[in-house]
């Protein structure tokens, strides 16, 4: 049986409806302005419950990870829905190449697709491997810019509300400001604005400004930093929606970024020809690349901590992190990053994390639990939990993990009020936070 | 201000409350099993137990235990974390402490008290717990307290595979077959516990000083303590209250006063809320009942009365794994008699009983054959004489025929295994066995019942008519006991519970054993069959699932006895006398059974001797023939014997005189003999000798190897290979080497077979998990560094700087031959692979045998990683070649998925050559836990099938035993010897 569907053509952007599995909610939504605007037509998928998981299970192999079963089974979903018009609907996946399994999930969607009778629907790739030539998506320099936009700002708004939103005075406030930005950066880039480094830099402020006009109450609460396979990390559906969890648990929650995962992806790049040897114009055109990303990560940090708020470093300060404890050449899946991730959350006052990721992923038997042991020897403070999703995994046996985690983070919460306290985020942003100063 | 303290743990089998008094001291405790009535228990314990204890009727409330959360929020009631509880009643009821084990029903614990504190839990995929034990004493047929006082008997153990029940249960059952002691195999299970505790939860960290053992299992197991004790090395501490440390815990922690009848009454309006994700009920009305009732008794056989002089019969005896069979069957294959009685442990007594009674029955029977078939059949073939054995599968087929004789596909369900045939063109073409990780077998609905307090026909029957079944999906027993659970808190009924769990085994059968999404994949003509189609909801529910009507035979759970007694009619020579014992030779038949390890070779087979009346003896539980005939088998045609020939000659030579320093070796590296190093030895060990350094290599695996490093491994879902390289590193340090070379790898070399040339992920760097796990490794120098040896030149230039940070010393202009030779070793290493392959495939044809390529990876050669499964594939009369002797014989071409793992891309283009070989046939190991081969399975079974030829997967694990293996390969040659018949 050949598992074939048709490939998808620069012709079809006019003509096709492009279904999008949603990982990360808030960039994802910014990233289909940034398509829209590129003449796109596309929908991002929020259909769950059990069917998602059952087609999953019912059309790729069991034993395959997780968020597969899950995407695929997401979009199989939306087929069987009746919603679409299925002569001019195309799927998009991403594809990060490299030695993860997750490499195939595009060859698992097309012959789940034939055998599930949709062989008709074609599917496209999303990567900057040179992975799947005939079907990629059209990529223009142009809309690689919006993307890149729409991820920069949809990690600062997630980090924003992430940080006011266990602390406002008035339920709903942060939220409703998350909604407006959304609505709002969506919109400029939808016009085809806000993307160059100049404006995005001072639209940083602006929202970060407007976020930290929200009233707050500073009381201590439990910081929990979440790491883990970039799927099951973002998507509700893929980690039994552990954000809106974690926040039931009066947390405060951290998700790193997803433009690391993008900086790093460029940066294994340089880092192949460093281990290796290799092309020396590839290595400079990653370092031109993460530079630019970089200046644009920085400039979000600096509104964050200008307005009071907890950031991270830059990403080139976050790849010196690993050292001693994992080499920069694990590059599979999140490899090396998660590690650093890890580091960056223990020392900038998120010692409770989650690491989270499908039951069997490969990478992070290394750069997950395999690492813990050497985190805890550096940070005693530290206090992980390495949390696996599958569907045969009932929530309540990985909440029951967590609220383990939870317990010894409140006691060392409690703890630490009574002695010398720690290093909390806000010291090491540089003080409390401070009412909105004009630039 | 309350003084009172209550606690209450709902754990996974039990439930727990205690009372305590203003000072801390207990008034009150109740330990219970709950039978999942969690509501019911719970309310009664707080309003008949701990209220009378409690002033007033108001107390300090809080709850904990893994059933207790969801349960707690609802009610408003804090929720104390069950680890954390516990750590909180030892810091108050056993200070001093340093380190708690506790074992629960489905959890294990490890707390670290002292020098940093950490708690552990065993992660989603565990057994090793109590609902472990309970089921391993269920499959003995005792009761806990017998299983443990049996223990005590013991005088040796076996290994057994504690990670997971289904994986134990097929290292038990052959034991229980093959006739070894309760008392042995009892002691062996509480050993695999304590194995699979330290393995799964120490994770690097040495258990010491004064333990303290938690839990029901450590509380009622005298044996279990001492296997814990002896393990450890220490002397562990059951306290008082051991079974209430938790509930004692939320006790203590309990700040929140609550009136208990009004938190009972919350309990009750909880209860009533049912919602539950349902599906659509099995039968709508009941004349849809009865039609489908009336169709199913259409099939059958017919059945005539067993004359005093009848014959000449034929027997078909199935030795199963939980039951013996026996069908008498008539020369028109009419049925005589039947019986089916529940196998306790040996298959022997009870066909003696009933062979002795169908004599006194009938004086003047004639007996035309005899055959065996089923886990036993060797056994029963053996003990008895029966005249014909038949693999099971093949029985299975010879029956379903009878009723379908164009049937295409078969399924059976039986009490421990699962197994489905594609038949095309009238052979066997696809079988599908439940592989280790998957249940949805009849005892799985037993263990149910039982657990729920009902007789499994009962239980079963109740579902047929439940408006809303569960939906439970299809997962793994220990899973779906959570599931369950969770389903009665949120208020489902017996009935539907029952409905949805007999949907979900069609689910399992269908999605995780068999694969298949539509009816199409199956097949329309479907013979359902085995004792678990007896219960009416589980077929309903594959009629529903699949959307086609199935035959269910009368006789579904004797269809291999029925099948195997049809063969031997078939096979029967005109006028036949079956060899089997008279019945004076029934009388005076006598079955001693003793249990020897083999000392023939280093797999150390557990070798079963029964001896029987006669004299004669049978032997099993061996891999090779040496214990039976006293000669080694012939190695000339397996090329795994010549690989790891090849490997020790490496090791037999670990210095190069000529290369050497005159002050002797510059320093002694040890190289671990694990995962890609298996291919890459060569390579290294010439490298390291021509620069004049002495090698160190680990020797092949064993089981103490891997015990000696099980406690450093971090993650236990990793897959076997990866677990053994912590034994590796300790081998090495035990050896007293200077440093140990173990680099990471991304890149694999390029075979130009594929689109990129990965390692997977674990080969590739899991020197970063041994660096970071493996305490002693930090008191010798690792190298571990990143290199990639496709890019020659690269490699050249860069080698000297990554070796020179360790070793400065070595004169730079050695590394440039060095690295050349070790370059060419490693060709000429993979050149013998090859042209040894071609022997072996010229001397196979020229001997008319058939040729089977094991394809795994390198390290699959490994005799504890591949269980000696080449020798059995010999002692089939066939011969062994490797993936890497034949991928070179074929040029890169498209497959389905991302070809870019170079061991995968030789596993495909093997694949491919077998398909223009007709005497050459593809059997692929399978590590358990290998996330790639999910992908890679699928896609070489789809190579094999397009060519038209048969797929054979086995898992291979920690497992020792090869019963199910052994079952596959013969199905494999009995398929294949049909196709050639034809």
């Amino acid at each position: 049986m050949e598992y074939t569907t048709p490939n998808f053509t620069p012709d079809m952007v006019k003509t096709h409806t492009i279904l999008i599995p949603n990982m990360a909610p808030i960039q994802f939504r910014l990233m289909a302005a940034a398509l829209r605007s590129e003449g796109y037509t596309v929908e991002f998928l929020g259909n769950c419950g059990s069917r998602v998981a059952q087609l999953g299970l019912q059309y790729v192999h069991n034993d395959t990870c997780y968020p597969a079963l899950l995407v695929i089974g997401q979009f199989l979903d939306a087929l069987a829905s009746g919603r679409y018009d299925l002569d001019h609907t195309a799927l998009l996946i991403t594809q990060t190449g490299g030695g993860c399994r997750a490499s195939n999930y595009i060859k698992l969607l097309r012959k789940a697709l034939v055998r599930a009778g949709y062989g008709n629907i074609p599917v496209a790739s999303l990567n900057f491997s040179g992975l799947e030539k005939e079907s990629g998506l059209p990529l223009s320099v142009r809309l690689l810019r919006k993307t890149i936009a729409a991820v920069e700002y949809g990690d600062l708004i997630m980090a924003l509300r992430s940080q006011t939103r266990p602390y406002q005075n008035t339920p709903g406030a942060a939220e409703a400001m998350t909604e407006k930005w959304i609505d709002t950066a969506g919109g400029w880039i939808e016009a085809g604005r806000g993307y160059t480094s100049h404006e995005m830099k001072h639209n940083f402020a602006a929202i970060a400004a407007d976020f930290a006009a929200i009233p707050l109450t500073r009381t201590p609460k439990v910081k929990v930093g979440v790491v883990g396979e970039i799927y099951v990390k973002y998507s509700p559906l893929g980690n039994n929606d552990l954000e809106k969890f974690l926040e039931s648990q009066d947390c405060e929650v951290n998700f790193p970024g997803l433009m690391g995962f993008v900086e790093y992806c460029v940066a294994n790049y340089r880092l192949d020809v460093d281990f290796y040897g290799g092309s020396h114009l590839v290595a400079g055109g990653a370092d031109l690349l993460l530079s630019y990303l970089d200046s644009l990560g920085t400039a979000a940090a600096e509104a964050l901590r200008t307005h009071g708020f907890y950031a991270p470093g830059t990403f080139r300060e976050l790849m010196k992190k690993p050292q001693g404890i994992i080499s920069l050449g694990a590059k599979m899946g999140e490899g090396w990053l998660l590690t650093a991730e890890m580091l960056e959350l223990v020392e900038g006052g998120y010692p409770n994390i989650v690491c989270a990721q499908p039951f069997g992923c490969l990478p992070n038997h290394i750069v997950g639990k395999g690492m813990i042991n050497k985190i805890r020897a550096l940070y005693p403070q530290a206090n992980i939990t390495p949390v696996d999703y599958d569907p045969s995994a009932t929530a309540v046996n990985q909440e029951n993990r967590i609220k383990l985690m939870l317990a010894v983070a409140k006691e060392n919460l409690a703890a630490a009020g009574a002695a010398p306290a720690p290093a909390t985020a806000e010291s090491l942003a540089g003080g409390p936070p401070a009412l909105a100063t004009a630039p | 201000m309350c003084a009172v303290r209550v606690g209450l743990d709902i754990g996974s089998t039990t439930i727990k409350c205690a009372v305590v008094g203003e000072q801390g001291e207990l008034l009150w405790s109740s330990y219970q099993r709950h039978y999942s009535h969690i509501l019911e228990k719970a309310r009664e314990m707080l309003c008949q137990g701990a209220a009378g204890h409690v002033p007033g009727g108001r107390a300090l409330l809080a709850i904990s235990g893994s059933a207790g959360m969801g349960l707690a929020d609802s009610c408003g009631v804090p929720f104390v974390q069950e680890v954390f509880a516990t750590r909180v009643a030892a810091n108050r009821l056993a200070p001093g402490t340093d380190c708690v084990i506790e074992l629960g029903g489905e959890d294990a614990k490890i707390l670290f008290l002292t020098n940093g504190t950490e708690v552990r839990m065993n992660g989603s995929c565990a057994g090793g717990t109590g609902a472990f034990i309970d089921q391993m004493a269920t499959l003995l047929k005792m009761g806990a307290d017998e299983m443990d006082a049996a223990a005590q008997t013991a005088t040796r153990t076996y290994t057994i595979a504690s990670r997971c029940g289904v994986f134990a249960k097929s290292d038990i059952q052959p034991l229980i077959n093959q006739g070894a002691k309760a008392g042995d195999i009892a002691a062996s299970i509480y050993q695999a516990v304590v194995n699979q505790t330290i393995a799964g939860l120490a994770q690097g960290r040495p258990i010491k000083g004064r333990v303290l053992y938690l839990g029901g299992p450590l509380t009622f197991s005298q044996t279990l303590r001492q296997s814990f004790d002896r393990t450890l090395g220490t002397a562990g501490i059951c306290p008082e209250n051991s079974l209430l440390y938790v509930a004692l815990g939320a006790a203590y922690y309990a700040d929140t006063a609550f009136d208990l009848a009004e938190v009972a009454g919350r309990l009750q309006a909880y209860s009533a809320t049912a919602t539950y994700a349902s599906q659509p009920p099995l039968f709508a009305t009941k004349e849809e009942y009865e039609a489908f009732h009336a169709r199913h008794m259409r099939a059958t056989v017919p059945h005539v009365p067993f004359g005093v002089d009848c014959g000449p019969v034929h027997i078909g005896i199935d030795a199963g794994s939980t039951t013996v069979k026996l069908v008498v069957i008539d020369s028109e294959a009419r049925i005589l008699y039947t019986n089916y009685q529940p196998n306790l442990g040996n298959p022997v007594p009870l066909v003696r009983e009933v062979l002795l009674r169908l004599y006194e029955r009938h004086p003047g029977l004639a007996i035309a054959s005899v055959t065996a078939t089923g886990y036993g059949e060797e056994l029963v073939k053996n003990a008895f004489h029966a005249d014909f054995g038949l693999v099971e599968t093949v029985a299975h087929f010879t029956a379903a025929r009878y009723f379908l004789p164009d049937v295409d596909f078969i399924i059976d369900i039986g009490g421990q295994d699962m197994k489905c045939f594609k038949i095309e063109d009238g052979a066997i073409s696809n079988i599908f066995l439940n592989e280790a990780c998957s249940s949805g077998c009849g005892s799985f609905l037993q263990t149910f019942a039982q657990a729920l307090g009902y007789d499994v026909k009962e239980f079963a029957a109740m579902g047929l008519f439940a408006p809303r079944p569960v939906d439970l999906g299809s997962r793994c027993t220990v899973f779906m006991n959570s599931s369950v659970k969770q389903a009665q808190k949120d208020g489902a009924s017996i009935e539907n519970i029952s409905a949805g769990l007999s949907i979900s085994v069609v689910k399992n059968a269908l999605y995780k054993v068999i694969r298949a999404a539509s009816p199409e994949e199956l097949g329309r003509k479907v013979v359902v069959q085995g004792g678990t189609f007896y219960n009416e909801a589980v077929l309903r529910a594959f009629e529903q699932e699949m959307g086609i009507e199935v035959i269910r035979p009368d006789i579904a759970g004797l269809m291999g006895a029925y099948g195997a007694a049809l063969h031997g009619r078939a096979k029967a020579r005109p006028g036949m006398r079956s060899a089997v014992l008279n019945e004076q030779q029934l009388k005076d038949f006598t079955q001693t059974v003793t249990s020897v390890p083999c000392k023939g070779c280093g797999n150390h087979c557990q070798l079963t001797v029964n001896t029987f009346a006669d004299g004669q003896r049978f032997i099993s539980g061996n891999r090779c023939e040496k214990p039976v005939t006293g000669k080694a088998g012939d190695e000339s045609l397996d090329l795994y014997a010549y690989k790891r020939d090849l490997l020790e000659s490496y090791r037999a030579h670990p210095t190069d005189p000529d290369c050497l320093p005159a002050a002797g070796p510059r320093a002694n590296i040890g190289i671990p003999l694990c995962l890609n190093l298996y291919e890459l030895l060569p390579f290294w060990h010439t490298l390291f000798t021509r620069l004049g350094f002495a090698v160190t290599v680990s020797p092949f695996s064993s089981r103490a190897l891997y015990q000696a490093g099980q406690a450093t491994i971090p993650s236990d879902t990793a897959c076997f290979p990866a677990k053994l390289s912590h034994g590796h590193i300790d081998a090495l340090l035990k050896a007293g080497v200077d440093a140990v070379f173990y680099p990471c790898m991304s890149y694999n070399l390029d075979e130009g077979l594929g689109d990129n040339h990965y390692n997977c992920p674990v080969v590739a760097y899991y020197p970063e998990v041994l660096s970071g796990n493996c305490p002693e490794l930090g008191k010798t120098t690792f190298i571990y560094d990143y290199v990639n040896i496709e890019r020659r030149k690269d490699f050249t230039k860069r080698f000297p700087g990554i070796l020179g940070r360790y070793f400065p010393d070595v004169p730079k202009r050695l590394y440039k031959p060095a690295i050349d030779a070790a370059y060419a070793e490693y060709a000429r290493h993979m050149a013998l692979v090859r042209q040894k392959g071609e022997d072996i495939i010229a001397a196979a044809r020229r001997q008319g045998k058939r040729i089977i390529v094991l394809a795994g990876r390198p390290y699959h050669i490994d005799p504890e990683i591949n269980h000696g499964i080449d020798k059995l594939i010999l002692r089939h009369g066939a011969t062994v070649v490797t993936e890497d002797s034949v991928s070179h014989l074929v040029e890169k071409f498209p497959t389905h998925v991302l070809n870019q793992w170079t061991y995968h891309s030789r596993l495909y283009a093997a694949a491919k050559y077998c398909t223009t070989q007709p005497d050459m046939d593809l059997v692929q190991l399978v590590s358990f836990g290998c996330g790639l081969d999910a992908i890679t399975g699928d896609e070489t079974r789809e190579i094999l099938q397009a060519g038209g030829k048969l797929y054979t997967q086995l898992k291979i694990d920690e497992i020792t035993n090869l019963g199910a293996v052994n079952i596959r390969l013969r199905s494999l040659f009995a398929a294949l010897e049909e196709r050639q018949g034809r």
